[in-house]
């Protein structure tokens, strides 16, 4: 490990994102408070106030002109952020898809929030869910920690050259935005080492080399190929995550697990999960493992791009999958997170039997009894998938 | 700069330059979009005072103007949108049928 003068901090995740967004020194955040981001934002414009920081703070009128905001910036050459969340981040939506098709590296926090209606300020991830598909690299943070070093990592994965994407790094509302966590803040002088200049190769501010972005690519007029080369960019991503995140490994002592396991070495009942829950879940199989269950958990960290690879390898030795959505996706065979996992084993050729299930929507609770309930359903499920009789998608942790 | 776009029509995701970017400016003047019109507004030169209102309305730099006065209308650009006829205060522009506007032109050759 390098020389390195640790803090350690008892902060919330939002507070660290901020420390990150602090330390990565951007030219430029346009942003609009909203419920749970807010924290980041206040942090970050008290940095600007008290002089530790020369950033460009924009306190636009909406979303919708947040992201506008820095998509200009960023097509003009600045290290370009901004912070979001529910709401504000649907408010955003057609932007996004701007952004990204501009291959503009913002890089944007999302404290993960439910969706209106009824109206909701709580943790799920209905919101950052939705925009799965606009071209952003998405990354979820598990807890505090893992917010402050994904959002670090997200600068230098946007920037890289291979591929020039917008990155959202997410928090999960309350869960791990506003709850006191220990979390580690390296020194200012070794992340700016790290998370190095950003020297963009074109600037639409350049009258001298003047250039337009994003433009008009009617009927067969490389409309195809554009998006082509986002998918490109998308799966190149991949190797960048890895090697960056393996860089800061060597700086922090944390490894940057795409897919991280629990109990994986002998598990037969498995929890796919994504975010916050990962840690209940990791809690929940210890105590059962200790009763001499074979129980497991895989956590993802990265859903755009799909670590596909590496989810199929975690889930090989499995006897029963249960994969857990904090979004739903009504009408569907199950939430995104099951979509993708089913994809991905039946590529691979892995026939192991999964079922979907939709959970703690709008921050409804996470109980070590719901957790316990999944472990138990997955006994039956060998049987029932044998029968062809998997249940389907189905709620827990709400009235029946 | 100079971009050679030589071949363009072949290039595959790998060649068109990043973000859908055109690296030179000024190329909408080669992008004639003129013939979307409809109607196209007719200046006259007589009743024009070269208030220059119509060079200041005209959302398409279409109404040309040179060392203050009026000059005329670019036709290869002008979408017909009627901005500079509803602006003159001196009814010097009035909107023609581009049909009828065409087959005038031609009878005039």
């Amino acid at each position: 490990m390098a020389e390195n003068n640790i803090k350690v901090m008892a902060a919330s995740g939002d507070q660290m994102v901020a420390e990150a967004f602090r330390q990565a020194n951007p030219d430029v955040l346009p942003v609009y408070p909203i419920t749970p981001q807010t924290i980041i934002v206040e942090e970050f414009d008290r940095f600007v106030a008290e002089g530790r920081i020369h950033t460009e703070f924009v306190p636009v009128e909406s979303e919708h002109s947040a992201m506008a905001a820095a998509i200009g910036a960023s097509a003009a050459g600045a290290r370009t952020i901004t912070a979001t969340a529910s709401q504000g981040l649907a408010y955003m939506w057609e932007e996004l898809y701007v952004a990204a098709g501009m291959r503009l590296p913002i890089v944007m926090a999302n404290a993960n929030r439910a969706l209106s209606a009824p109206i909701n300020i709580h943790g799920d991830h209905s919101d950052i869910m939705g925009c799965r598909d606009s071209g952003w690299i998405m990354l979820f943070a598990e807890n505090a920690q893992e917010a402050y070093d994904d959002t670090l990592i997200s600068f230098r994965v946007a920037e890289h050259p291979d591929v020039m994407l917008p990155v959202a790094t997410t928090l999960d509302g309350f869960i791990t935005s506003h709850a006191l966590d220990r979390a580690e803040l390296m020194d200012d002088e070794v992340v700016a080492k790290f998370v190095g200049e950003y020297k963009p190769e074109r600037s639409l501010l350049d009258t001298d080399d003047p250039v337009s972005y994003g433009m008009f690519a009617n009927l067969g007029n490389f409309y195809m190929e554009n998006k082509l080369a986002q998918r490109k960019a998308m799966d190149a991503s991949m190797k960048v995550l890895q090697e960056v995140g393996d860089e800061w490994e060597q700086i922090s002592g944390r490894p940057f697990e795409m897919v991280k396991t629990f109990g994986m070495e002998d598990a037969e009942r498995v929890i796919v999960v994504i975010g916050s829950s990962i840690g209940n879940a990791r809690h929940v199989a210890r105590i059962l493992r200790e009763r001499g269950e074979k129980v497991g958990v895989v956590g993802l960290r990265v859903f755009r791009p799909f670590p596909a690879e590496q989810l199929v390898n975690a889930l090989k030795g499995a006897k029963a999958v249960a994969i857990l959505d904090r979004t739903e996706s009504f009408g569907g065979e199950g939430g995104p997170l099951w979509a993708e996992t089913v994809a991905a084993l039946t590529k691979a050729g892995v026939d192991v039997p999964c079922r979907n299930y939709i959970y703690g929507l709008g921050g409804a609770d996470v109980t070590v009894e719901l957790l316990e309930g999944i472990y138990e359903d997955l006994k039956e499920l060998p049987a029932q998938a044998a029968k062809h009789e998997i249940p389907a998608v189905a709620y827990r942790g709400n009235r029946s | 700069m100079s971009w050679d776009i030589s071949g363009y029509e072949k290039w595959t995701w790998d060649e068109i330059p990043l973000g859908a970017m055109t690296l030179e400016g000024g190329t909408g003047v080669e992008h004639k979009t003129g013939d979307w019109r409809v109607k196209r507004p007719v200046w006259d030169k007589e009743k024009c005072k070269n208030c220059l209102f119509c060079w200041v309305y005209c959302p398409d730099n279409c109404c040309e103007a040179k060392d203050e006065t009026m000059v005329g209308i670019d036709y290869e650009h002008c979408k017909g949108c009627g901005v500079c006829a509803q602006v003159c205060p001196f009814d010097a522009i009035h909107m023609m049928g581009e049909k009828d506007a065409r087959a005038e032109e031609e009878g005039e050759h």
